[in-house]
Protein backbone atom coordinates (compact mmCIF):
# COMPACT_ATOMS: atom_id res chain seq x y z
CA UNK A 1 0.00 0.00 0.00
CA UNK A 2 1.03 3.29 -0.89
CA UNK A 3 1.05 6.17 1.30
CA UNK A 4 -1.17 9.17 0.84
CA UNK A 5 -1.80 12.02 2.32
CA UNK A 6 -4.81 13.56 0.14
CA UNK A 7 -7.95 16.32 0.66
CA UNK A 8 -11.31 16.12 -1.43
CA UNK A 9 -13.98 18.64 -1.55
CA UNK A 10 -17.24 17.31 -0.50
CA UNK A 11 -20.41 17.77 -0.34
CA UNK A 12 -22.14 18.62 3.32
CA UNK A 13 -25.41 17.62 3.98
CA UNK A 14 -24.67 17.67 7.94
CA UNK A 15 -22.68 19.64 9.49
CA UNK A 16 -19.53 19.73 11.93
CA UNK A 17 -16.38 17.62 12.04
CA UNK A 18 -15.09 14.41 12.95
CA UNK A 19 -12.19 12.19 12.27
CA UNK A 20 -10.83 8.50 12.69
CA UNK A 21 -9.73 5.46 11.15
CA UNK A 22 -11.98 4.53 8.08
CA UNK A 23 -13.74 1.39 7.90
CA UNK A 24 -15.11 0.88 4.64
CA UNK A 25 -18.21 -0.97 4.00
CA UNK A 26 -18.86 -1.90 0.11
CA UNK A 27 -22.95 -2.80 1.28
CA UNK A 28 -25.48 -0.61 2.57
CA UNK A 29 -26.15 -0.13 6.53
CA UNK A 30 -28.41 -0.78 8.84
CA UNK A 31 -27.19 0.78 12.66
CA UNK A 32 -30.15 -1.29 14.21
CA UNK A 33 -28.09 -4.51 13.29
CA UNK A 34 -25.39 -3.17 15.62
CA UNK A 35 -24.62 -4.37 19.18
CA UNK A 36 -26.20 -1.02 20.66
CA UNK A 37 -23.04 -0.97 22.75
CA UNK A 38 -19.80 -1.63 21.47
CA UNK A 39 -20.61 -0.79 17.36
CA UNK A 40 -20.11 -4.08 16.32
CA UNK A 41 -21.80 -5.34 13.73
CA UNK A 42 -23.97 -8.49 14.76
CA UNK A 43 -25.61 -8.65 10.63
CA UNK A 44 -24.25 -12.43 10.27
CA UNK A 45 -24.17 -11.80 6.64
CA UNK A 46 -22.93 -8.19 6.38
CA UNK A 47 -19.36 -8.00 5.03
CA UNK A 48 -18.38 -5.84 8.16
CA UNK A 49 -19.99 -9.11 10.29
CA UNK A 50 -17.87 -8.83 13.89
CA UNK A 51 -16.45 -5.32 12.93
CA UNK A 52 -17.08 -2.85 15.11
CA UNK A 53 -18.08 0.60 13.85
CA UNK A 54 -17.30 2.69 17.09
CA UNK A 55 -15.22 6.40 16.42
CA UNK A 56 -14.44 4.99 12.90
CA UNK A 57 -14.76 7.16 9.98
CA UNK A 58 -17.89 5.06 8.15
CA UNK A 59 -17.54 4.87 4.41
CA UNK A 60 -21.08 3.27 2.52
CA UNK A 61 -23.33 3.24 -0.47
CA UNK A 62 -25.80 3.72 1.49
CA UNK A 63 -28.64 2.78 4.44
CA UNK A 64 -31.37 0.30 4.34
CA UNK A 65 -34.13 -0.61 6.31
CA UNK A 66 -37.11 1.21 7.75
CA UNK A 67 -36.86 4.64 9.02
CA UNK A 68 -37.74 3.71 12.74
CA UNK A 69 -35.35 0.99 12.74
CA UNK A 70 -32.79 2.64 11.18
CA UNK A 71 -32.86 6.20 13.50
CA UNK A 72 -33.14 4.19 16.34
CA UNK A 73 -30.29 2.01 15.83
CA UNK A 74 -27.56 5.04 15.16
CA UNK A 75 -29.07 6.77 18.53
CA UNK A 76 -28.27 3.88 20.28
CA UNK A 77 -25.19 3.42 19.29
CA UNK A 78 -24.31 7.56 20.07
CA UNK A 79 -25.82 7.09 23.47
CA UNK A 80 -23.39 4.56 24.29
CA UNK A 81 -20.42 6.55 22.86
CA UNK A 82 -20.22 3.89 20.39
CA UNK A 83 -21.21 5.77 16.85
CA UNK A 84 -19.31 6.71 14.09
CA UNK A 85 -17.46 10.11 14.06
CA UNK A 86 -18.44 10.96 10.60
CA UNK A 87 -20.10 9.50 7.64
CA UNK A 88 -19.12 9.31 3.56
CA UNK A 89 -22.08 8.02 1.68
CA UNK A 90 -22.58 7.47 -1.60
CA UNK A 91 -26.37 7.75 -2.76
CA UNK A 92 -28.33 9.62 0.40
CA UNK A 93 -32.02 9.20 1.28
CA UNK A 94 -34.25 10.90 4.02
CA UNK A 95 -33.95 8.63 6.82
CA UNK A 96 -30.09 8.91 6.78
CA UNK A 97 -30.25 12.90 6.72
CA UNK A 98 -32.23 12.42 9.79
CA UNK A 99 -30.61 9.77 11.94
CA UNK A 100 -27.24 12.02 11.48
CA UNK A 101 -29.22 15.00 12.27
CA UNK A 102 -30.50 13.77 15.42
CA UNK A 103 -27.26 12.19 16.64
CA UNK A 104 -24.98 15.57 15.61
CA UNK A 105 -22.94 13.50 13.16
CA UNK A 106 -20.95 15.16 10.43
CA UNK A 107 -22.61 13.37 7.17
CA UNK A 108 -21.20 14.28 3.81
CA UNK A 109 -21.40 13.10 -0.13
CA UNK A 110 -20.51 13.74 -3.83
CA UNK A 111 -16.41 13.21 -3.09
CA UNK A 112 -14.83 14.78 -5.71
CA UNK A 113 -13.46 11.00 -6.53
CA UNK A 114 -15.20 7.67 -5.60
CA UNK A 115 -14.31 7.21 -2.43
CA UNK A 116 -14.45 3.18 -2.67
CA UNK A 117 -11.61 3.85 -5.22
CA UNK A 118 -9.34 6.02 -2.70
CA UNK A 119 -10.51 5.49 1.18
CA UNK A 120 -9.48 1.64 2.53
CA UNK A 121 -10.07 0.43 5.44
CA UNK A 122 -7.70 1.26 8.19
CA UNK A 123 -6.73 4.69 6.41
CA UNK A 124 -6.91 8.14 8.79
CA UNK A 125 -9.73 10.22 7.59
CA UNK A 126 -10.86 13.90 8.89
CA UNK A 127 -14.27 14.83 7.55
CA UNK A 128 -14.57 18.51 8.21
CA UNK A 129 -18.18 19.13 6.73
CA UNK A 130 -18.46 22.50 7.42
CA UNK A 131 -15.53 23.17 5.04
CA UNK A 132 -16.53 20.51 2.59
CA UNK A 133 -13.45 18.61 2.91
CA UNK A 134 -12.25 15.21 3.25
CA UNK A 135 -8.64 14.50 4.15
CA UNK A 136 -7.26 11.07 3.70
CA UNK A 137 -3.59 9.76 4.99
CA UNK A 138 -2.06 6.65 4.77
CA UNK A 139 1.16 6.07 6.42
CA UNK B 1 -31.16 26.32 -1.38
CA UNK B 2 -33.16 29.44 -1.74
CA UNK B 3 -34.60 30.69 1.97
CA UNK B 4 -37.03 33.11 2.66
CA UNK B 5 -36.13 35.98 5.26
CA UNK B 6 -38.19 34.53 7.47
CA UNK B 7 -37.46 31.43 7.61
CA UNK B 8 -33.88 32.68 7.70
CA UNK B 9 -34.91 34.40 10.94
CA UNK B 10 -36.17 30.81 12.12
CA UNK B 11 -32.81 29.48 11.66
CA UNK B 12 -31.27 32.09 13.81
CA UNK B 13 -33.55 30.96 16.32
CA UNK B 14 -35.82 34.02 16.67
CA UNK B 15 -38.48 32.33 17.29
CA UNK B 16 -37.33 29.39 19.34
CA UNK B 17 -35.12 26.54 19.59
CA UNK B 18 -37.56 23.95 18.28
CA UNK B 19 -38.49 25.52 14.96
CA UNK B 20 -35.23 26.28 14.26
CA UNK B 21 -34.41 22.83 14.73
CA UNK B 22 -37.12 21.42 12.71
CA UNK B 23 -36.28 23.91 9.94
CA UNK B 24 -32.43 22.58 10.28
CA UNK B 25 -33.33 18.82 9.98
CA UNK B 26 -35.63 20.30 6.70
CA UNK B 27 -32.80 22.52 5.21
CA UNK B 28 -30.49 19.16 5.60
CA UNK B 29 -32.83 17.41 3.89
CA UNK B 30 -33.56 19.61 1.05
CA UNK B 31 -29.18 19.68 1.01
CA UNK B 32 -29.10 16.07 0.41
CA UNK B 33 -31.45 16.22 -2.55
CA UNK B 34 -30.74 19.85 -4.19
CA UNK B 35 -33.72 21.07 -3.54
CA UNK B 36 -34.38 24.93 -4.89
CA UNK B 37 -36.49 26.13 -1.75
CA UNK B 38 -39.38 25.13 0.63
CA UNK B 39 -42.71 24.86 -0.47
CA UNK B 40 -45.50 24.90 1.57
CA UNK B 41 -47.41 21.73 2.67
CA UNK B 42 -51.16 21.82 4.44
CA UNK B 43 -50.45 18.38 6.13
CA UNK B 44 -48.73 15.82 7.74
CA UNK B 45 -48.70 12.72 9.68
CA UNK B 46 -46.07 11.88 11.95
CA UNK B 47 -44.98 7.43 12.23
CA UNK B 48 -44.24 8.22 16.00
CA UNK B 49 -43.15 5.02 17.06
CA UNK B 50 -42.28 5.26 21.21
CA UNK B 51 -38.49 4.84 20.67
CA UNK B 52 -35.61 6.64 21.92
CA UNK B 53 -35.09 8.63 19.19
CA UNK B 54 -38.38 9.53 18.39
CA UNK B 55 -38.63 10.61 22.07
CA UNK B 56 -35.72 13.11 22.07
CA UNK B 57 -36.95 15.15 18.90
CA UNK B 58 -40.57 15.22 19.60
CA UNK B 59 -39.54 15.95 23.37
CA UNK B 60 -37.00 18.80 22.13
CA UNK B 61 -39.72 20.46 20.13
CA UNK B 62 -42.34 20.19 22.22
CA UNK B 63 -40.53 21.98 25.33
CA UNK B 64 -38.88 24.81 23.40
CA UNK B 65 -42.45 26.17 22.45
CA UNK B 66 -42.56 24.68 18.86
CA UNK B 67 -46.27 24.09 17.73
CA UNK B 68 -47.43 22.12 14.86
CA UNK B 69 -48.38 24.72 12.19
CA UNK B 70 -50.65 22.49 10.23
CA UNK B 71 -52.85 19.11 10.67
CA UNK B 72 -50.32 16.89 12.02
CA UNK B 73 -51.65 13.24 12.74
CA UNK B 74 -49.23 10.27 14.73
CA UNK B 75 -49.19 6.84 14.09
CA UNK B 76 -49.89 4.27 17.00
CA UNK B 77 -48.02 3.55 19.97
CA UNK B 78 -49.88 1.78 22.81
CA UNK B 79 -52.80 1.89 25.39
CA UNK B 80 -50.63 2.00 28.32
CA UNK B 81 -53.59 1.46 30.54
CA UNK B 82 -55.40 -1.06 28.72
CA UNK B 83 -51.80 -3.81 28.39
CA UNK B 84 -50.47 -2.14 31.93
CA UNK B 85 -53.56 -4.49 33.50
CA UNK B 86 -52.68 -7.46 31.51
CA UNK B 87 -49.06 -8.00 31.34
CA UNK B 88 -45.79 -6.93 32.87
CA UNK B 89 -45.04 -4.28 30.55
CA UNK B 90 -41.73 -3.19 31.56
CA UNK B 91 -41.83 0.05 33.65
CA UNK B 92 -39.25 2.24 31.69
CA UNK B 93 -41.05 1.58 28.29
CA UNK B 94 -44.26 2.64 29.67
CA UNK B 95 -42.60 5.06 30.36
CA UNK B 96 -40.96 6.38 26.96
CA UNK B 97 -44.65 5.29 25.11
CA UNK B 98 -45.88 8.21 28.11
CA UNK B 99 -43.66 10.69 27.54
CA UNK B 100 -43.75 10.48 23.60
CA UNK B 101 -47.76 10.51 23.43
CA UNK B 102 -47.45 13.16 26.08
CA UNK B 103 -45.07 15.29 24.02
CA UNK B 104 -46.44 14.91 20.47
CA UNK B 105 -49.69 16.11 22.38
CA UNK B 106 -48.08 19.22 24.01
CA UNK B 107 -46.11 20.11 20.11
CA UNK B 108 -49.74 20.44 19.15
CA UNK B 109 -50.10 16.88 16.79
CA UNK B 110 -53.64 15.20 16.54
CA UNK B 111 -53.52 12.01 19.03
CA UNK B 112 -55.20 10.25 16.39
CA UNK B 113 -52.34 7.32 16.81
CA UNK B 114 -53.41 5.72 13.89
CA UNK B 115 -51.93 4.05 11.14
CA UNK B 116 -54.10 4.91 8.84
CA UNK B 117 -55.47 8.21 9.10
CA UNK B 118 -55.79 9.28 5.81
CA UNK B 119 -59.11 7.61 6.26
CA UNK B 120 -60.47 9.76 8.88
CA UNK B 121 -58.70 12.25 11.23
CA UNK B 122 -56.37 13.51 8.47
CA UNK B 123 -57.85 13.31 4.86
CA UNK B 124 -55.69 14.63 2.32
CA UNK B 125 -56.97 15.96 -0.73
CA UNK B 126 -56.00 15.35 -4.31
CA UNK B 127 -53.39 17.62 -5.47
CA UNK B 128 -52.47 18.75 -2.04
CA UNK B 129 -48.70 18.99 -0.73
CA UNK B 130 -48.10 17.13 2.35
CA UNK B 131 -45.53 15.43 4.49
CA UNK B 132 -46.61 11.82 5.71
CA UNK B 133 -44.02 9.19 6.68
CA UNK B 134 -45.45 6.01 7.78
CA UNK B 135 -43.99 3.47 4.83
CA UNK B 136 -47.86 2.41 3.92
CA UNK B 137 -49.16 5.36 4.28
CA UNK B 138 -46.64 6.89 2.24
CA UNK B 139 -47.99 5.27 -1.12
CA UNK B 140 -51.59 5.28 -0.55
CA UNK B 141 -51.95 9.57 -0.01
CA UNK B 142 -50.12 9.63 -3.29
CA UNK B 143 -51.82 7.14 -4.98
CA UNK B 144 -55.48 6.71 -4.26
CA UNK B 145 -55.25 9.70 -3.15
CA UNK B 146 -53.19 11.77 -5.14
CA UNK B 147 -52.10 14.15 -2.81
CA UNK B 148 -47.84 14.67 -3.01
CA UNK B 149 -46.09 13.59 -0.28
CA UNK B 150 -42.03 12.45 -0.54
CA UNK B 151 -40.97 8.95 1.87
CA UNK B 152 -40.71 10.71 5.33
CA UNK B 153 -39.39 9.95 8.59
CA UNK B 154 -41.37 10.83 11.47
CA UNK B 155 -39.11 13.78 12.57
CA UNK B 156 -39.07 14.72 9.05
CA UNK B 157 -42.59 14.76 8.76
CA UNK B 158 -42.75 16.33 12.09
CA UNK B 159 -40.50 19.56 11.08
CA UNK B 160 -43.07 20.02 8.11
CA UNK B 161 -46.00 19.95 10.32
CA UNK B 162 -44.28 22.26 12.41
CA UNK B 163 -42.97 24.65 9.71
CA UNK B 164 -45.39 24.21 7.52
CA UNK B 165 -43.59 23.47 4.93
CA UNK B 166 -41.28 20.97 3.15
CA UNK B 167 -38.47 20.66 0.57
CA UNK B 168 -39.07 20.38 -2.84
CA UNK B 169 -37.95 17.46 -4.45
CA UNK B 170 -38.56 13.85 -5.04
CA UNK B 171 -42.18 12.66 -5.14
CA UNK B 172 -42.98 16.53 -4.90
CA UNK B 173 -42.35 17.28 -8.53
CA UNK B 174 -44.01 15.77 -11.34
CA UNK B 175 -41.47 14.49 -13.37
CA UNK B 176 -40.56 12.11 -10.64
CA UNK B 177 -43.91 10.71 -9.82
CA UNK B 178 -43.61 8.81 -13.29
CA UNK B 179 -43.85 4.82 -13.11
CA UNK B 180 -40.81 2.88 -13.61
CA UNK B 181 -41.59 -1.15 -13.63
CA UNK B 182 -44.27 -2.06 -15.86
CA UNK B 183 -46.57 -5.13 -13.68
CA UNK B 184 -48.53 -7.36 -15.99
CA UNK B 185 -51.19 -8.56 -13.42
CA UNK B 186 -52.51 -12.22 -14.90
CA UNK B 187 -53.56 -12.92 -11.41
CA UNK B 188 -57.55 -13.36 -10.50
CA UNK B 189 -57.64 -11.30 -7.10
CA UNK B 190 -60.39 -11.84 -5.13
CA UNK B 191 -60.34 -11.06 -2.10
CA UNK B 192 -58.22 -8.61 0.32
CA UNK B 193 -55.59 -11.00 1.60
CA UNK B 194 -54.90 -11.63 -2.51
CA UNK B 195 -54.21 -8.26 -2.67
CA UNK B 196 -51.33 -8.45 0.36
CA UNK B 197 -49.87 -11.36 -1.55
CA UNK B 198 -49.76 -8.64 -4.45
CA UNK B 199 -48.23 -6.15 -2.61
CA UNK B 200 -45.79 -8.72 -1.14
CA UNK B 201 -44.78 -10.02 -4.08
CA UNK B 202 -44.64 -6.57 -6.07
CA UNK B 203 -42.13 -5.48 -3.76
CA UNK B 204 -39.68 -8.12 -3.42
CA UNK B 205 -39.75 -8.17 -6.98
CA UNK B 206 -39.03 -4.09 -7.53
CA UNK B 207 -37.39 -3.36 -4.49
CA UNK B 208 -37.39 0.41 -4.93
CA UNK B 209 -39.71 1.87 -7.81
CA UNK B 210 -42.92 3.34 -9.16
CA UNK B 211 -44.66 0.62 -10.28
CA UNK B 212 -47.73 0.64 -12.85
CA UNK B 213 -49.66 -2.17 -12.24
CA UNK B 214 -52.04 -3.68 -15.80
CA UNK B 215 -54.90 -5.88 -15.90
CA UNK B 216 -56.75 -5.14 -12.38
CA UNK B 217 -60.14 -6.35 -13.63
CA UNK B 218 -62.25 -4.64 -10.92
CA UNK B 219 -61.96 -1.84 -8.59
CA UNK B 220 -60.04 -2.56 -5.58
CA UNK B 221 -61.68 -1.60 -2.14
CA UNK B 222 -59.92 0.68 0.64
CA UNK B 223 -58.77 -2.16 2.56
CA UNK B 224 -57.54 -3.74 -0.69
CA UNK B 225 -55.53 -0.87 -1.15
CA UNK B 226 -54.07 -0.78 2.03
CA UNK B 227 -52.84 -3.97 1.91
CA UNK B 228 -51.30 -3.84 -1.25
CA UNK B 229 -49.47 -0.55 -0.15
CA UNK B 230 -48.49 -1.69 3.70
CA UNK B 231 -47.23 -5.16 2.25
CA UNK B 232 -45.42 -4.13 -0.35
CA UNK B 233 -43.32 -1.64 2.00
CA UNK B 234 -42.21 -4.58 3.90
CA UNK B 235 -40.90 -6.25 1.07
CA UNK B 236 -39.92 -3.24 -0.84
CA UNK B 237 -40.18 0.45 -0.77
CA UNK B 238 -42.97 1.39 -3.08
CA UNK B 239 -43.84 5.26 -2.19
CA UNK B 240 -46.33 5.14 -4.84
CA UNK B 241 -47.79 3.02 -8.02
CA UNK B 242 -50.62 3.53 -10.36
CA UNK B 243 -53.16 0.93 -11.43
CA UNK B 244 -54.79 2.64 -14.55
CA UNK B 245 -58.26 3.45 -13.86
CA UNK B 246 -58.36 3.10 -10.25
CA UNK B 247 -56.03 5.55 -8.90
CA UNK B 248 -56.45 8.72 -9.37
CA UNK B 249 -53.15 10.21 -11.61
CA UNK B 250 -53.04 8.37 -14.77
CA UNK B 251 -56.23 6.89 -16.48
CA UNK B 252 -54.00 4.72 -19.02
CA UNK B 253 -50.26 2.97 -18.81
CA UNK B 254 -48.58 5.00 -20.89
CA UNK B 255 -49.49 8.47 -18.81
CA UNK B 256 -48.41 6.73 -15.65
CA UNK B 257 -44.86 6.46 -17.61
CA UNK B 258 -44.93 10.08 -19.02
CA UNK B 259 -43.82 8.88 -22.23
CA UNK B 260 -41.09 6.92 -21.15
CA UNK B 261 -40.72 3.21 -21.55
CA UNK B 262 -40.47 1.02 -18.38
CA UNK B 263 -37.34 -0.09 -16.94
CA UNK B 264 -38.77 -3.68 -16.39
CA UNK B 265 -41.28 -5.37 -16.96
CA UNK B 266 -42.83 -8.16 -14.72
CA UNK B 267 -46.10 -10.34 -14.38
CA UNK B 268 -47.68 -11.79 -11.47
CA UNK B 269 -50.01 -15.30 -11.98
CA UNK B 270 -51.87 -17.37 -9.31
CA UNK B 271 -48.68 -19.04 -9.51
CA UNK B 272 -46.49 -16.15 -7.64
CA UNK B 273 -48.99 -15.41 -5.18
CA UNK B 274 -49.07 -18.82 -4.23
CA UNK B 275 -45.71 -19.02 -3.84
CA UNK B 276 -45.77 -16.11 -1.98
CA UNK B 277 -48.52 -17.21 0.40
CA UNK B 278 -46.13 -20.43 0.68
CA UNK B 279 -43.56 -18.22 1.54
CA UNK B 280 -44.54 -16.82 4.89
CA UNK B 281 -45.86 -20.26 6.08
CA UNK B 282 -43.14 -21.28 8.52
CA UNK B 283 -44.93 -23.64 10.55
CA UNK B 284 -48.08 -25.30 11.74
CA UNK B 285 -50.05 -26.88 14.93
CA UNK B 286 -50.79 -24.96 18.19
CA UNK B 287 -51.10 -21.41 18.02
CA UNK B 288 -51.17 -19.11 20.89
CA UNK B 289 -52.19 -16.08 19.49
CA UNK B 290 -54.17 -14.01 16.56
CA UNK B 291 -52.94 -11.17 15.72
CA UNK B 292 -55.23 -8.57 13.19
CA UNK B 293 -55.14 -4.57 12.87
CA UNK B 294 -51.48 -4.36 10.96
CA UNK B 295 -52.26 -2.04 9.38
CA UNK B 296 -55.11 -1.27 11.44
CA UNK B 297 -58.55 -2.17 10.49
CA UNK B 298 -61.23 -0.11 9.44
CA UNK B 299 -64.67 -0.78 10.89
CA UNK B 300 -65.37 -2.56 8.04
CA UNK B 301 -62.71 -5.16 8.76
CA UNK B 302 -63.97 -5.35 12.37
CA UNK B 303 -67.54 -5.55 11.30
CA UNK B 304 -66.10 -8.91 9.02
CA UNK B 305 -64.37 -9.93 12.42
CA UNK B 306 -67.52 -9.81 14.53
CA UNK B 307 -69.17 -11.77 11.82
CA UNK B 308 -66.74 -14.88 11.67
CA UNK B 309 -66.62 -14.28 15.73
CA UNK B 310 -70.90 -14.43 16.11
CA UNK B 311 -71.81 -17.26 18.86
CA UNK B 312 -68.55 -18.75 18.65
CA UNK B 313 -66.02 -19.26 21.25
CA UNK B 314 -61.98 -18.83 20.62
CA UNK B 315 -60.21 -21.35 21.93
CA UNK B 316 -58.87 -20.98 25.78
CA UNK B 317 -54.98 -21.10 25.44
CA UNK B 318 -55.24 -18.47 22.12
CA UNK B 319 -55.41 -14.96 22.79
CA UNK B 320 -57.09 -12.84 19.88
CA UNK B 321 -56.01 -9.12 18.99
CA UNK B 322 -57.76 -6.67 16.73
CA UNK B 323 -56.04 -3.28 16.21
CA UNK B 324 -58.24 -0.36 14.58
CA UNK B 325 -58.07 3.32 15.45
CA UNK B 326 -60.16 4.95 17.68
CA UNK B 327 -62.49 6.33 15.72
CA UNK B 328 -63.63 3.28 14.09
CA UNK B 329 -64.00 1.70 17.82
CA UNK B 330 -66.33 4.27 18.27
CA UNK B 331 -68.33 3.67 15.60
CA UNK B 332 -67.55 -0.65 15.84
CA UNK B 333 -69.29 -0.35 19.32
CA UNK B 334 -72.00 1.80 18.69
CA UNK B 335 -73.07 -1.45 15.96
CA UNK B 336 -72.16 -4.05 18.88
CA UNK B 337 -69.24 -5.54 16.88
CA UNK B 338 -66.87 -5.15 19.91
CA UNK B 339 -69.18 -6.28 22.18
CA UNK B 340 -69.55 -9.38 19.68
CA UNK B 341 -65.90 -10.02 19.59
CA UNK B 342 -65.40 -9.52 23.40
CA UNK B 343 -67.86 -12.30 23.86
CA UNK B 344 -66.29 -14.60 21.73
CA UNK B 345 -63.02 -13.87 23.63
CA UNK B 346 -61.37 -11.57 21.80
CA UNK B 347 -59.71 -8.14 22.42
CA UNK B 348 -60.30 -5.20 20.22
CA UNK B 349 -57.14 -2.59 21.19
CA UNK B 350 -57.05 1.06 19.95
CA UNK B 351 -53.32 3.68 19.65
CA UNK B 352 -51.51 0.34 19.49
CA UNK B 353 -48.95 -0.79 16.89
CA UNK B 354 -47.83 -4.61 16.78
CA UNK B 355 -43.95 -3.57 16.81
CA UNK B 356 -44.15 -2.27 20.84
CA UNK B 357 -42.82 -3.47 23.29
CA UNK B 358 -46.19 -3.93 25.13
CA UNK B 359 -46.59 -7.58 23.61
CA UNK B 360 -43.50 -9.11 25.53
CA UNK B 361 -46.26 -11.29 26.73
CA UNK B 362 -45.66 -13.40 23.68
CA UNK B 363 -42.40 -12.66 22.81
CA UNK B 364 -41.25 -16.46 23.00
CA UNK B 365 -45.14 -17.67 21.49
CA UNK B 366 -46.13 -18.73 18.22
CA UNK B 367 -49.02 -17.06 16.53
CA UNK B 368 -50.87 -16.56 12.76
CA UNK B 369 -52.36 -12.92 11.22
CA UNK B 370 -53.26 -12.06 8.18
CA UNK B 371 -50.52 -9.61 7.52
CA UNK B 372 -46.91 -10.15 6.26
CA UNK B 373 -46.06 -6.53 7.88
CA UNK B 374 -46.85 -7.73 11.61
CA UNK B 375 -44.87 -11.27 11.16
CA UNK B 376 -42.17 -9.22 10.10
CA UNK B 377 -41.80 -7.01 12.76
CA UNK B 378 -40.28 -9.73 15.32
CA UNK B 379 -42.42 -9.25 18.28
CA UNK B 380 -42.59 -12.97 18.92
CA UNK B 381 -41.43 -16.27 18.34
CA UNK B 382 -43.07 -17.21 15.06
CA UNK B 383 -45.87 -15.68 13.35
CA UNK B 384 -47.64 -17.50 10.61
CA UNK B 385 -49.32 -15.66 8.01
CA UNK B 386 -53.06 -16.84 6.83
CA UNK B 387 -56.46 -15.12 5.24
CA UNK B 388 -58.57 -13.76 7.96
CA UNK B 389 -61.06 -16.78 7.75
CA UNK B 390 -58.39 -19.00 8.37
CA UNK B 391 -56.75 -17.04 11.13
CA UNK B 392 -60.32 -16.81 13.13
CA UNK B 393 -61.02 -20.89 12.40
CA UNK B 394 -57.57 -21.63 13.52
CA UNK B 395 -58.44 -19.23 17.19
CA UNK B 396 -61.91 -21.39 17.51
CA UNK B 397 -59.76 -24.23 17.07
CA UNK B 398 -56.70 -23.63 18.78
CA UNK B 399 -54.30 -24.45 16.10
CA UNK B 400 -53.40 -24.27 12.40
CA UNK B 401 -52.95 -26.55 9.72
Amino acid sequence: MKSLDVTLKCHKIIGGYGEGEALVSHEPICFYLTDPKTGVVRERSHELAGKNLANKVLVFPSGKASSVVQIDGLFKLASHNVAPKALIVKDVETVLVVSAFLVKIPLVDRLEKDPFEIIQTGDFVKVDAEKCRVTITRK
Amino acid sequence: MYLTKEEERILAGEFGEGTQKALELLVAIGGAYDAEKMIPISRAHAASSGQEGDLYFVELLANSGARCKVPTSTNPVYDIEYFDKLFDVPKDEGEVARRVMDAYKRVGAIPSWSCVPYLAENIPLYGETVAFSESSATPYVNSVIGARTNREAAQSALAAGVIGKAPEYGLLIRENRKGTHLVKVEAILKDEFDYTLLGYYVGKRIGYGIPVLKGISRQPSTEEFINFCAMSNVSGAISMFYMPEFTVEASTVEEAFQGDVPKDKISVTDHELRQACDELQTTSGGIDFVMLGCPHYTLKQVRDVAKLLNGKKIHDGVSFWVCTSATAKVLAERNGYVDTIERAGGHVVVDTCIDEPCWIAYKDQVGITDSPKCAYYRRFKEAMVARLQDCVEAAIRGRWG
